[in-house]
């Protein structure tokens, strides 16, 4: 539901992260990935490039993958968002992650939130892709460091 | 006694002699046979929790009460005089804290305590490229700092410039400093034999003109520092490969004892070569941290990063190769120009494949780092080999097809047992071995000369597609040197700790130190905990670079484990009553010939203790040199209507001495493939005519995406060097990325006949030389 903001305005609104209810104030130019970083300390996603071309800044909007850095967070309002630290329930690794440590999908780490969250979400959807499927659906979340080979073989390991 | 020994340090192809203090060793090479329990095995990351959780911090992930934010205002001029600066409206606007620029830096304390290479200063006057630091805004929050730099007034006296090395490097082009274009004043030359002579012995001669793209290390982690003051000690966070050397320089400008200052790069995200030492964000955000008594942020943008933080520079080689009959190389000449951009500590090293990759007596080489209004050179995983192995193995296939060669045998017939230099030997030399199993492995005997009639017969089209297939070699260092120093605690708990100022950049440095502890304490892995990358947990560590951090601290590690072991093997011999000789730990239990117990119950005998074992690194054997080597084999298809060339498959095969964990060295050889993947298809910076990026982004400067990613197959020599170290290991970061590219271009020409010169050979490229010859040009 859209409505008008003046941009001095701030705005109190309630975003269900993690499955835990959040009340934040917010300008109409914030963007999600500051709300999440700045006002609740959830660090795990990373801003890089700013411009929704590397995807490191990737979370979950009632399931589906978003840039959050250039997502406008009063478009959140009342929304289900799931971060990097709420995949893993009761201290144990979500599937996505415990495959990520055991193929080395990762080196320096800065792009993998947004790759397990962009492959988790693939995954409830399409639980058993193929390898072209997995390519397709990760291509938005760039990594320096080159982990793709072993990005490719934890999606494929997964559920298997 | 530990004693002060003379020892040879090479990183990234500049050699020098150091002093180095080491103690008497402790350990003896393993064999090369020895089966060893933990190093050698694919363990994950011992990290790997926190990397997939969230819970690792970045630099970037620092968030302090009252931080203030700095930003820099940058030149839109390529080369200007600054005429004036006016920050009175800036200064005027709420939360901002304070502006520095070249007018007014000279009124905060110290700086004249830091110089930096080459003519550069925090800001210079005149600025030298679009994107030079002009002024740095500090303020309570970045909004306000982007705002105030917004409204800083700088009048500029436009001066003459250059883009281009080669023009930059004649005498009547503008100048960039007091002392002239050329990086350290002069040309780098070298030359062996006679290499005039070796041209006219010659049977066959191949030139030619090679040009290399500016190749941006795009970390997704930007350069970054966090400073905060406490009134005692300065802390900074910082995004780096070298804390001790962020540690000295902050030190140093703020005339502070080095233990005053405490660097903590706890997780770094990406640096490639580009984060050594302080950068100037970081003394400046220092400086502000320690004049307001706040915490400062100094973050580069996207924008700034790929703008001023650095390159592989562009090159242009002139190469020329002359060889007899039979293949046997008679002369290689090289003249190449370096743009270094507008600043460089150092001229990279991109005529170094030239003089030590292959057995030819007459080499001659002149390489010029020239400076140009354009940004800066920063070095990037094997800086200069990529380029010079891009040029050499291109000419090398254009000589095999003259000489009707195969490649690969050409390659093989001036293979050199000895470092061609100077004739010393090698401490291990798995070239030919590389050779041999990458062949093997992609089938080069069948793909490269079966099947087609004639070696240089077409390759045929199908479906749109043709299919090729080429190889390239492998030379570079990484060695390892001391200085490094390591402690290992163990606590009653039966626990361990390794300490150690190094730093993990994603390569794996914590896991292969903790597999080291743990084989040679004998504790199980889960037992060994590893605290690096802060000055004031550890002892000193090198820079991580130059494909030396296993290779340096891993041996030291070893050597501070067995000092703990021994000591721990003395206390269990006085609680069991034996003699020490007749014990030995093995996964957590001391055994004796006829009791075992676990290291816990014997350490419960005592209250209260702590083991500490400490170790350094021994200098490296002087009679040899040291290298590591390898091939990498590629199959590439060329959509020849729409120039695209999709790389299919990779070998690689390297000689990186004993591998420490084949999981994490996988994944070091696949990006530096993709890298190199990149610089060959991909990766270039674009300037205008003025010199100002037009892709200084993500989304048109193009890296490799899991989309473009090939198999890549890892066959890795994996033969322990006992002569290089006690672990037998030699460095694998920068390996991977050398061939590559080359291999790749020489793929291409086996697919569609078509020799490209000049890098990336984007899709434009492949378009017009296929249209080119279909006119028959």
């Amino acid at each position: 539901m859209s409505r008008i903001v003046k941009s001095d305005e701030r705005v109190g609104i309630e975003l269900i992260v993690n499955g835990e209810r959040e009340r934040v104030n917010v300008g109409p130019s914030r963007f999600l990935s500051d709300v999440l970083r700045e006002d609740l300390g959830l660090t795990g996603l990373k801003v890089s490039c700013g411009m929704a071309n590397c995807g490191a800044c990737t979370v979950l909007v009632d399931g589906t993958p978003v840039y959050s850095c250039i997502t406008l967070a009063l478009d959140c309002e009342g929304r289900a968002i799931t971060t990097i630290e709420g995949l893993s329930q009761d201290g144990e690794l979500h599937p996505v992650q415990r495959a990520f440590v055991e193929y080395d999908a990762l080196q320096c780490g800065f792009c993998t939130s947004g790759q397990i969250l962009s492959m988790t979400a693939l995954l409830e959807k399409n639980p058993a892709p193929t390898e072209e499927e997995l390519r397709q659906a990760m291509s938005g979340n760039l990594c320096r460091c080159g982990a793709y080979v072993k990005i490719l073989q934890a999606g494929m390991n997964v559920n298997r | 006694m530990p004693k002060l020994v003379k020892t040879k340090v090479e990183n990234e192809g500049r050699v020098t002699e150091e002093y180095a203090w080491v103690e008497e060793p402790k350990t003896t090479p393993w064999d090369v046979e020895e089966e060893l329990r933990v190093v050698g095995k694919p363990i994950a990351r011992v990290d790997g929790v926190e990397r997939v959780t969230g819970a690792a911090k970045y630099t970037t992930d620092i968030q302090l009460p009252r931080m203030v934010h700095g930003n820099y205002v940058r030149s839109p001029h390529p080369h200007a005089r600054i005429v004036s600066i006016d920050t009175s409206e800036a200064e005027k606007i709420a939360g901002v804290r304070g502006i520095i620029h070249s007018k007014n830096i000279a009124n905060f304390a110290n700086v004249a305590n830091i110089r930096f290479a080459n003519h550069r200063d925090f800001f210079n006057d005149p600025v030298r490229f679009v994107g030079d630091e002009v002024a740095a805004v500090f303020a309570d929050s970045m909004e306000i700092a982007r705002a105030a730099a917004q409204k800083i007034r700088i009048e500029y006296e436009l001066l003459p410039f250059v883009l281009d090395a080669e023009a930059a490097a004649q005498p009547d082009a503008p100048q960039l400093t007091q002392n002239g274009n050329l990086v350290d004043g002069k040309p780098s030359t070298y030359a062996r034999g006679d290499v005039e002579k070796g041209f006219a012995d010659a049977a066959v001669i191949v030139e030619g003109v090679f040009t290399t793209g500016a190749q941006v290390h795009s970390a997704l982690e930007t350069h970054s520092s966090v400073a905060e003051w406490d009134g005692k000690t300065m802390t900074i966070y910082e995004s780096s490969q070298d804390v001790v050397g962020v540690q000295n320089r902050v030190a140093k400008l703020l005339n502070l004892d080095a233990a005053r200052v405490r660097v903590i790069a706890s997780y770094i995200g990406g640096a490639f070569g580009a984060k050594f030492g302080a950068g100037k964000f970081t003394l400046l955000g220092a400086l502000m941290s320690n004049k307001l008594r706040r915490p400062v942020r100094f973050v580069l943008d996207r924008k700034g990063e790929q703008i001023a933080a650095g390159q592989r520079s562009a090159t242009k080689q002139y190469l020329k190769l002359g060889a007899k009959k039979d293949g046997t190389l008679t002369a290689i000449q090289l003249t190449n120009y370096n743009n270094v951009g507008a600043y460089a500590s150092w001229n990279p090293y991109t005529e170094g494949p030239a003089r030590e990759l292959y057995a030819c007596e007459n080499v001659q080489t002149t390489s010029y780092g020239v400076f140009t209004n354009t940004p800066p050179f920063a070095a990037f995983r094997a800086p200069g080999f990529v380029e010079g192995i891009f040029a050499l193995e291109a000419l090398m296939d254009e000589l095999a097809a003259k000489l009707k060669m195969d490649p690969l045998a050409l390659r093989m017939k001036n293979y050199s047992s000895v470092f061609p230099e100077n004739g010393r030997g090698y401490t291990s030399n798995g070239l030919l071995d590389a050779y041999q199993e990458g062949a093997r492995a992609i089938g080069w005997e069948e793909k490269k000369n079966g099947k087609r009639e004639t070696r240089n017969e077409k390759r045929e089209t199908r479906n749109g597609i043709r299919r090729g297939i080429g190889m390239a070699s492998q030379i570079w260092y990484g060695a390892g040197a001391p200085p490094s120093f390591a402690i290992v605690k163990i606590s009653t708990d039966a626990s361990a700790t390794i300490l150690t100022a190094t730093q993990d950049l994603g390569t794996g440095t914590k896991t292969i130190l903790c597999q080291i502890a743990a084989e040679e304490l004998g504790f199980p892995i889960e037992r060994i905990d590893v605290e690096i990358a802060d000055t004031q947990a550890g002892p000193f560590a090198g820079a991580s670079g130059g494909s030396m951090t296993a290779s340096s601290i891993g041996p030291a590690v070893r050597e501070a484990a067995a000092d703990a072991r021994q000591q721990l093997t003395q206390i269990a011999a006085t609680i069991l009553k034996k003699r020490a000789k007749e014990i030995r730990i093995e996964n957590g239990i001391v055994k004796t010939r006829d009791s075992e117990k676990s290291v816990a119950e014997i350490l419960k005998e005592i209250d209260n203790m702590q083991i500490l074992g400490h170790g350094s690194r021994n200098p490296n054997p002087s009679e040899y040199e040291i290298r590591t080597f390898g091939a990498q084999f590629v199959e590439v298809a060329v959509d020849v209507e729409t120039g695209e060339v999709r790389v299919e498959r990779v070998v690689a095969s390297h000689d990186s001495g004993r591998i420490l964990n084949p999981l994490t060295v996988s994944s070091q050889i696949e990006g530096g493939v993709l890298q190199s993947m990149g610089f060959a298809l991909m990766e270039q910076r674009v300037l205008d005519a003025n010199g100002a990026s037009l892709n200084a982004n993500l989304e048109g400067y193009h890296i490799p995406t899991i989309a473009d990613t090939p198999k890549i197959e890892t066959h890795m020599i994996d033969r322990a060097d006992p002569l290089a170290n006690n672990l037998g290991v030699k460095g694998v970061g920068e390996p991977p990325i050398i061939p590559t590219a080359g291999a790749i271009a020489n793929a291409i020409y086996d697919a569609i006949g078509v020799r490209f010169y000049d890098a990336p050979i984007t899709r434009d490229k492949v378009l017009d030389a296929l249209e080119r010859m279909e006119r028959g040009d």
